[in-house]
């Protein structure tokens, strides 16, 4: 079935010559500019010469003093990304796995809200939450940490998309039903069943979740907050090729992350945790 | 605690349908619904729904879909709360407590192992949820793999598994925990024939030798009628009938069951004196205090019968066109279904009705024929006021004959 399904794919796929031809052409629209970033960096006087000094001077100069505050930005910002894919984990997921089992009907509303702030420029955004930040501000302090609920919007449609496509695939009410009646509580539920069947979705979510954190600018630019995106804008005014290798290093960081949710994603044969089946043992009189 | 046997089969066990329960070393509960009545959404599922279970009986809940028999296994497992009634287990009410807790074991219609489990570590689940250890836990497991035939596939994914096997597997896991109820919410349906006649005996097998009291969800009268000791006939909500299957099929007590289990033909009668007189035909009364007045008759196929003597035997020639004799008719056709056969006829005032036969009579289409009703009890149903003596040229009744043979 398989080969001839996909005997019946490969009639109407492009030949192989032209899958080659649009492959690389795409993959130049991409490298094209990563290539540029790396030469860049490299770039040496005036007269055209290449070497990788800043390269060795960033990672072997003991990460000297003027770039601490970009090391300083990164923790910043990893630290959101934690904070994030926590909010999406512990907010997002058992609510839509609530709404998918005991409120259907509430899940257009719980997509449409989900969807929206992609339809929302980052910009009009910040006006909304400039005030609610007052507030936070005074609530939780002005940490840089209190991005995160920021965040926490701003990466919904992408974890949101990831996960219900994961439970659109699983038969999640009778997965959930069958666990219950062979007794286990809602916790056990949701972290011995629906979690290992949904690990696809949630981990895909929460990589998407850092990249998108990893890479945002704006809000975290208007709200006076320090980020990796924002101490890389500052950097740059002295020193642009540093900017552009710690880019650089924070686009491989998500291309690698991207690279293991689709490894993640492949369906592969779990092998066997366990030993064989213990053996028959007869039954003494109990 | 008493452990599932070890062994799978034991063959040997007839007459162990009885629903006392007393030889099963306490396994069975029973089971009692009281009133429940379940709303969903302006719709009444389950209207006053009454039954009891005893220990160790299986009971299968046979009705059209949206009869409300599912709603009832789900209200009994706490996966749907009653909006009214109650329901208990072994003097208990059990209403308020939640699935988990209620100790019921559950086959599911579509196919519900868990996906990132072994068959093995499915079985293991209730288990684990009841925190038994683990080398317990194995054994058991085992053991119940072992009793649905399937001890070989301990470490095979549910991918890996046929839809039969999943369901046993299923099986398996719902009987491992020992629980006080099993719960089959139509297992077979998603199966094909051949294994669902395999799977339904087996878990009939399986139910004897356990013991175990057991409630049945099914739309497919051939599984109610084969395993239950007994069925249970619901419509809109309610129970119509419930009784063995032979009382069910011999004795329904309305035209509703006569059609629902079995096949039956419906016919324009009327009563008087206790007695239904069908086409000069008096028939005696499964309910003898129906009151008097036009009915329809359902008669079961094999309860008529052709009597004309040299009938079928290819000369053509039939002598039992008397009226006095039987209900003349005209052949329609007739089609061989191996063990028996099934003829449409045509009586005078346009009724088709099945006849189903000893295969060995040949009756051609066109041939004049005689039918006979053979007098057994017959359920009726009041008919709408006289008009519809006029009405019954015009609207053909068609009626089936089961083989009977």
């Amino acid at each position: 079935m398989t080969g001839a399904a996909a005997g019946h794919r490969a009639a109407h796929a492009p030949s192989r010559p032209v899958q080659v031809i649009i492959l690389g052409l795409v993959g130049l629209v991409f490298l094209i500019p990563i290539l540029a970033m790396v030469e860049f960096t490299m770039r040496s006087g005036l007269d055209g010469e290449h070497n990788l000094d800043r390269w060795a001077a960033l990672f072997g100069g003991g990460f000297a003093t003027e770039y601490r505050p970009v090391f300083v930005a990164l923790g910043n910002s990893v630290g959101l990304a934690i904070g994030t894919v926590l909010i999406v984990l512990v907010l997002l997921v058992p609510t839509m796995v609530l709404i998918h089992l005991r409120f259907p009907r509430l899940r257009r509303l719980m997509e449409f809200v989900c969807i929206l702030p992609i339809s929302i420029p980052a910009i009009v955004l910040v006006v909304g939450l400039a005030p609610v930040y007052s507030v936070v501000a005074r609530l939780a302090g002005s940490s840089v940490g209190t991005l995160a609920f920021a965040y926490g919007i701003t990466v919904l449609p992408f974890a949101y998309r990831a996960v219900q496509s994961n439970l659109d695939a699983v038969d999640v009410r009778t997965l959930s039903e069958a666990a219950r009646t062979l007794g286990a509580s809602w916790l056990s539920v949701l972290l011995r069943v629906l979690v290992p069947n949904l690990r696809r979705g949630i981990l895909a979510g929460a990589f998407i979740s850092v990249a998108v954190v990893l890479g945002e600018f704006t809000i975290a630019s208007l709200l006076n907050r320090i980020n990796l995106q924002t101490a890389l804008l500052v950097v740059s005014k002295n020193d642009p090729y540093t900017a552009v290798i710690m880019s650089l290093l924070a686009l491989a960081f998500a291309f690698g992350l991207l690279l293991l949710i689709g490894r993640l994603g492949a369906d592969r044969v779990r092998t066997p945790r366990r030993r064989r089946a213990a053996p028959l043992v007869p039954k003494g009189p109990s | 605690m008493k452990r599932l046997p070890p062994t799978s089969i034991d063959p040997a066990q007839p007459g162990t349908q009885g629903t006392s329960g007393t030889t099963r070393a306490g396994r069975g509960s029973v089971v009692h619904f009281a009133g429940v009545t379940k709303n969903f959404a302006g719709h009444r599922a389950l209207d006053g729904f009454d039954l009891t279970i005893q220990a160790g009986e299986f009971v299968a809940l046979l009705g059209p879909s949206g009869s409300g028999k599912t709603t009832a296994l789900r209200v009994l497992a706490g996966l749907e709360g009653a909006d009214a009634g109650s329901i208990s287990i072994n003097g208990t009410d059990v209403s308020a407590l939640p699935t988990n807790k209620r100790d019921m074991g559950m086959v599911f219609q579509s196919y519900s192992l868990f996906p990132h489990l072994t068959a093995g570590e499915n079985v293991e689940f209730g288990l684990r949820m009841r925190r038994v250890g683990a080398g317990e836990r194995r054994s058991r497991a085992a053991d119940a793999l072992t009793l649905v035939g399937l001890s070989a596939h301990a470490d095979r994914f549910a991918h890996q598994l046929s839809g039969g096997q999943q369901q046993r597997v299923a099986l398996a896991r719902a009987l491992v925990t020992e629980p006080r109820v099993l719960l089959l919410d139509e297992p077979l349906s998603a199966l094909d024939a051949k294994v669902r006649v395999q799977l339904r005996d087996e878990i009939r097998r399986i139910q004897t030798e356990l013991g175990i009291t057991t409630l049945f969800v099914t739309h497919d009268q051939d599984e109610a009628l084969a395993v239950a000791d007994r069925v249970a006939v619901m419509q809109n909500g309610r129970i119509e009938q419930v009784g063995t299957p032979e009382e069910l099929y011999t004795r329904p007590a309305s035209p509703f069951i006569a059609d629902f289990v079995g096949l039956s033909n419906r016919l324009p009668g009327l009563v008087r004196y206790g007695f239904a007189e069908v086409h000069g035909v008096s028939l005696p009364l499964v309910d003898p205090s129906h009151l008097d007045g036009p009915v329809q008759v359902s008669i079961r196929p094999e309860d008529i019968e052709f009597v004309a003597p040299g009938h079928g035997t290819g000369h053509g020639t039939v002598h039992g066109t008397d009226q006095s004799v039987g209900i003349a008719a005209v052949v329609v056709s007739s089609s061989f279904l191996g063990s028996l056969r099934r003829t449409t006829v045509r009586l005078a005032d346009g009724t088709s009705v099945f006849v189903q036969h000893d295969v060995r009579l040949r009756p051609q289409p066109g041939e004049n024929v005689c039918l006979t009703l053979t007098g057994a009890p017959v359920s009726v149903e009041a008919a709408e006021p006289p008009v519809a003596a006029t009405v019954d040229t015009s609207s053909a009744v068609t009626v089936t004959v089961p083989g009977q043979s």
